[in-house]
């Protein structure tokens, strides 16, 4: 709680937890949990968003090479969902979602079998 | 004979169910005859002390009581509850591994009507996880062996099968018939047509999927509104306007499933069908403050390998775009039932163009005969590489053959038009999936690549000759066409098939 007020002013380095779930983890190396640390401030002087992670976790993270198995048109795919402490992305603003220290994403791909 | 005696047996079951129904109609009327009439009597009494006669004074039978009396004695269900149940239509469309422990429970629970939709037959290998089926009933349509088996569980039910699949020009009249709809089924087409007709048709929609050791469930259009009503529930459109690109999509045949995992989600299924339609209303008097609100729209993901084993996210509302749902609302029954909304299209097809030519395949019978199973050294004249996955390649294998699954060929390596980690530092180095005896260009020996039905195997060949593997045609690198399904049909019948 101490360091929310330094979160605001961009000094320090953001850790994250992002998980892949529904099939999407065989793209990250079959590992479903992964800590990541942002950078607080961009180049650009905006703070890190969800647009960011999504480039961020391809150049990275993702050890697949079929990257529109992940991403189309610069944004996830059709099919997977993007979680927010546990809420639709769409409920924070999807992509323009600034990440915050302790964050939960989770991108969940939708099964279909039965 | 004994096909003749199955079908007395189930002639006198549909009997029994049938006259349960029947008396179960009577005594409703008899009920509301008894209700008008101390209505336009204007007294308060609400129920004369004389009836001593069977039908008219309990509205269920004895026997009832004591069948569903465990499930009455919870609050949360009550007398009330289980007359709702009885006086419920409940769609279930699939009969496999998620509508197989849904409709066991739900006609255990003692839901009026149960409807079934499956145009399948049951195979051997849908056992594991598909509870209803019985061995001998192998060949069987899926929804006659699961209502064969629900009749001997509950007989008082209506059992209602629909043996077909479900088509765009039928579901908005099959659905009709019912009041709530559970989508059981395996692939996106269906379950955009199944949401959008529930929809369309304002029938709340209990919808779950599973595959591997994961599963996902939601309850959709709850409450069910017309469309433009914001307060109604989402739509599987609302959570996934557009379908998931054809070859993302992977089926239990393929990708593998765990029988409990699937019978967890269709146990859920019946769970949520039973909360919905016993969840308290308006009607009926009860006190409207004191009604709990609905659940916000949840989707909740099981994963039988993670702890905790069960996730539940809030999912957003009805969306004001969506196509169905909203006021720009596009599909209409009339679009569903024409046909001019095409769900095939819609969703794509996942048919697997031919990546090789004719020359770089070589069936199953022909590499048999180039590389006849020689005891001795037989490896060293050719390499023949398996790109299924390590449990795959554990259940059987060919004799020399190496593993290579296609995931780690994939994953390593960098993708055409970027960069590796130091700028093209890796651009001439052969990847470190290559063996040796592969990456060597001593040897022009041939490679062979095989998979379980010859798709795999065509891409990594195609990745091989990229690498420049095949010397510029110096060495032949070609696929097993059709796979080790192939190797079974043409060269060893004893092959597993699994």
């Amino acid at each position: 709680m101490t360091d929310t007020s330094h979160v605001g002013q961009g000094e320090f380095p953001i850790p994250i937890t992002v998980e892949f779930t529904g099939g999407l983890e065989l793209l990250f190396g079959n590992e479903r949990k992964h800590k990541v640390v942002l950078p607080a401030c961009l180049e650009d002087g905006s703070r890190p968003n969800i647009s960011y992670l999504l480039k961020y976790l391809v150049d990275n993270l993702m050890k697949d090479q079929r990257i529109d198995m992940f991403i189309m048109e610069d944004n996830v795919r059709p099919g997977i969902l993007v979680l927010i402490n546990d809420a639709d992305w769409e409920l924070e603003g999807e992509e323009t979602y600034e990440l915050q220290q302790g964050d939960n994403i989770v991108f969940v791909s939708t099964l279909h079998g039965g | 004979m004994g096909s003749l005696e199955e079908t007395c047996t189930s002639l006198r079951a549909q009997i029994i169910a049938t006259e349960a129904q029947l008396a179960g109609l009577k005594r409703d009327l008899a009920n509301a005859e008894q209700a008008a009439q101390s209505e336009t009597a204007t007294t308060t009494k609400i129920q004369p002390e004389d009836g001593d006669g069977e039908s008219g004074r309990w509205p269920l039978f004895q026997e009832e009581y004591k069948r569903y009396g465990r499930q009455m004695i919870v609050s949360q269900v009550g007398l009330k509850g289980q007359l709702k149940l009885r006086s419920a239509k409940v769609l279930l469309v699939g009969a496999g591994g998620l509508g197989c422990p849904a409709a066991q429970y739900l006609a255990g629970a003692g839901v009026g009507i149960i409807g079934l939709i499956d145009g399948d037959t049951v195979e051997v290998s849908n056992l594991h996880r598909q509870v209803l089926h019985r061995t001998k009933n192998v060949g069987k349509y899926k929804v006659d062996s699961a209502i064969e088996s629900l009749r001997e569980l509950n007989p008082h039910p209506t059992y209602i099968a629909h043996r077909t699949h479900l088509t765009p020009e039928e579901a908005p009249t099959i659905f009709q018939g019912y009041d709530l709809i559970l989508d059981c089924t395996d692939n996106p087409a269906s379950r955009y047509l199944i949401s959008d007709t529930a929809v369309l048709l304002g029938k709340p929609l209990v919808s779950a999927s599973a595959l591997r050791t994961e599963g996902q469930l939601m309850v959709l259009n709850n409450p069910p509104r017309a469309p433009g009503d914001k307060t109604g529930g989402p739509c599987y459109r609302c959570v996934f306007p557009k379908p998931p690109p054809a070859d993302s999509v992977i089926s239990c045949a393929d990708g593998g499933i765990l029988g409990p995992v699937v019978g967890t989600m269709g146990v859920l299924q019946a769970l949520e069908a039973i909360k919905v339609i016993t969840a308290p209303g308006i009607e009926g008097g009860a006190d409207p403050t004191t009604v709990r609100p609905r659940d916000p729209p949840s989707l909740h993901i099981f994963s039988a390998y993670s702890s905790p084993l069960v996730r539940t996210i809030r999912l957003r509302s009805r969306r004001a775009n969506c196509a169905v749902c909203s006021t720009e609302a596009t599909v209409t029954l009339d679009t569903i039932k024409s046909g001019s909304m095409d769900y095939v299209f819609f969703c794509g097809s996942t048919n697997l163009p031919s990546v090789l030519s004719p020359e770089e395949r070589i069936s199953a019978r022909e590499y048999n005969q180039r590389h006849p199973n020689v005891k001795s050294d037989s490896s060293q004249l050719h390499t023949i590489i398996d790109v299924r996955d390590e449990a795959q390649f554990g259940i059987c294998s060919l004799k020399n053959s190496i593993n290579i699954p296609i995931s780690n060929i994939l994953s390593s390596g960098y993708p055409a038009g970027s960069q590796g980690p130091d700028n093209g530092e890796s651009a001439t180095q052969v990847p470190s999936w290559v063996p040796s005896e592969v990456a060597s260009s001593d040897s022009t020996n041939p490679i062979y690549v095989v998979c379980r039905l010859g798709n795999d195997s065509q891409i990594v060949v195609k990745k091989m000759k990229e690498l420049g593997l095949d010397q510029h045609g110096k060495r032949f690198i070609g696929d097993i066409r059709g796979g080790l399904r192939s190797w079974k049909e043409e060269v060893d019948p004893e092959w597993p098939a699994y």
